[in-house]
């Protein structure tokens, strides 16, 4: 079987851990040693749209796992200098993915390393219980495309051992539609949600919400224009169909305002305004968005 | 001169008291509350503070025992207007009604019931301690002018009333200056607040939100232009000002205080008012819409 390393075991790392424990040899890089400890004893556990423990191996360490042939580095955003940085000389036969919200994040783990990557973006979303239990919520899709020295069969071959596994993946010739599709997205849904308090409901769509979201949307396009990306979906219509699903999703930057943990706002909206700038695309509601989400992180203290 | 105050909260009761101090003006209260209007009854409307005053006010829950007045002023949050004015408007057929709300549209409401309406804008503050007893925190003017076809020399007759009892206050031919200087002050800051939980002294030293805020503060002065509004102070200044620490640095807004007691904003009436008075004129205004669809989204998240 394929040997995969899983970096970083929040609730996406948890969920890719745990599924693709059933198709490949599964080792779990974590940051903390009770977590590892939990891991290796109970096994990773999935609840909600699926029911089954995956055996997984756990550590602290790089050099205490088998050689993989793929990393996901799944960490948060947050996290991903930290996790980019212990990967620095190791796993060095391996083909590296990315997975985190907004962009750049292929630059950074880049720069620590030679190894061929490939780019994702991933829409399931889950709730994690506890070091050795997920949730899995929404059976969205992940989609991949190449992003150096790879080649859409990379990709390929990532989603169909995704596919595989039980999750929904989809390989992409280029991914930077996709990718810009969700960042509008989210930069849009998960800002608005952690100011107002609101999951991601039929107040996005309706008065006199939606008017903001759409323009928020509006935005979002004209910098993706700008930066030569054709957009794959139309994130007004990914938000209006979302506020539709019955179940209203609580995103990422609201639990974490809720929690009062630091958001992933510099990468997600801080990403869209900082291209915003580079190409000279006026977005003055992205940048009152980005700096209420930043006071608001800041009023934790 | 009988006098009737509309909402006896804060506000209200500083001129209740006030203007229950001369000897040629009889002060009756309308309030919701029960309690407060028996404890008036029983031992006076009490100030504490930066003045100490009990004053001897006829207080009532009931709008029928209303007599006719001369004057009213109105001092309920801006979305109890209607129902406080649809309620009392029988006790000022032949009277003047003047509001020291908060924001923008309360003329316009009153008009709909009474024919002779003040516009007002007032600066004091205090908090209600307990029923019958008001905390006075800052003294402050009152500027009163006419809203239609009211004629000035009744409003120096309220402003005149007002300024004797201790509540300086001046009669202009057009008050809307101060007006929208306080709700151009008021919307560009309280709602940032709101949305971020920071005082307003620290919303003033992050450069991106206060960028935010003189974007907010650029499309109110625009609103207010188009309408030949001429602003007595510099809101921008007033911010500034109020951010000293000694000034106003730990304030929390009252729209802060508001969502955190889970209460309804005056949002609609601050944001929402530039917003229409701007779609009125044809200025655009879509920090002022964004801002006051996010706090429309804060109210709306308590019902979940």
């Amino acid at each position: 079987m394929t040997n995969v390393v899983v970096a970083g075991a929040g609730t996406i790392g948890s969920l890719l851990a745990a599924f693709l424990g059933r198709v490949a040899d599964v080792s779990v890089l974590v940051r903390r040693e009770e977590h590892a400890a939990a891991l290796n004893r109970d096994g990773l556990r999935v609840s909600g749209r699926a029911d089954f423990t995956s055996h997984v191996a756990a550590a602290t360490d790089p050099a205490d796992l088998p050689a993989p042939e793929l990393v996901i580095v799944a960490s948060k955003g947050n996290d991903l200098e930290a996790v980019a940085d212990r990967l620095r000389g190791e796993f060095e036969d391996a083909t590296v993915m990315t997975i985190q919200n907004g962009l750049g994040a292929e630059e950074v783990v880049a720069s620590r390393g030679g190894w061929p990557l490939l780019s994702s973006v991933t829409f399931m979303s889950g709730t994690r219980h506890s070091d050795s239990h997920v949730e899995y919520i929404l059976d969205t899709a992940t989609w991949i495309g190449p992003y150096r020295n790879t080649t859409p069969a990379d990709a390929r071959r990532v989603a169909e051992l995704i596919a595989a596994s039980g999750l929904k993946a989809e390989a992409f010739d280029d991914l930077r539609p996709a990718q810009w599709s969700k960042l509008i997205f989210n930069a849009t849904v998960n800002g608005v949600a952690a100011l107002t308090g609101l999951p991601h409901d039929p107040h996005f769509a309706g008065e006199p919400l939606g008017p903001l979201v759409h323009a928020l949307v509006d935005e979002g396009k004209a910098t993706a224009e700008a930066a030569g990306v054709k957009l794959r979906e139309d994130p007004w219509e990914m938000n209006v169909l979302a506020t539709q699903r019955g179940h209203a999703h609580r995103p990422s930057m609201l639990e974490d305002v809720e929690a009062k943990r630091p958001t992933e706002v510099d990468l997600i909206n801080g990403a869209l305004v900082r291209e915003a700038t580079r190409t000279n695309v006026p977005v003055p509601l992205h940048r009152a968005l980005y700096a209420l989400v930043k006071a608001k992180e800041a009023s934790y203290s | 001169v009988r006098i009737c105050v509309v909402g006896c909260g804060a506000v209200g009761s500083l001129f209740a008291a006030n203007l229950a101090q001369l000897e040629d003006v009889e002060v009756w209260a309308f309030d919701a509350s029960q309690p407060h209007v028996d404890a008036i009854n029983a031992r006076g409307l009490r100030l504490s503070g930066v003045g100490e005053v009990v004053g001897s006010v006829r207080a009532t829950t009931n709008a029928a025992e209303l007599p006719p007045c001369d004057f009213g002023i109105v001092a309920t949050k801006t979305m109890h207007t209607d129902a406080a004015i649809s309620a009392t408007a029988h006790a000022f057929a032949d009277g003047y009604v003047a509001t020291v709300q908060n924001g923008l549209g309360n003329e316009e409401t009153l008009a709909e019931h009474v024919q002779r309406v003040i516009r007002g804008t007032t600066f004091p503050a205090g908090k209600i301690l307990e029923p019958g007893h008001v905390q006075w925190d800052v003294k402050g003017d009152t500027t009163f002018g006419p809203f239609g076809e009211t004629p000035l020399e009744a409003v120096r007759r309220l402003a005149d009333a007002c300024t004797r009892g201790g509540m300086p206050a001046y009669a202009v031919e057009d008050a809307r200056g101060p007006q929208w200087r306080k709700v151009i002050f008021n919307a560009s800051t309280n709602p940032i607040g709101a949305l971020t939980g920071l005082t307003h002294g620290r919303v003033c030293e992050r450069p991106d939100l206060r960028a935010l805020v003189s974007g907010l503060v650029d499309e109110g002065k625009a609103v207010a232009a188009a309408q030949g509004i001429v602003l007595d102070a510099d809101p921008e200044e007033l911010i500034d000002h109020a951010a000293k620490p000694e000034v106003a640095y730990d304030h929390k807004a009252s729209m802060l205080q508001d969502v955190e007691a889970r209460r309804q904003t005056e949002v609609d009436y601050l944001n929402g008012g530039i917003v229409r008075f701007g779609r009125e004129r044809g200025v655009p205004t879509p920090l002022n819409e964004a801002i006051w669809a996010l706090v429309k989204g804060v109210e709306a998240s308590w019902q979940q």
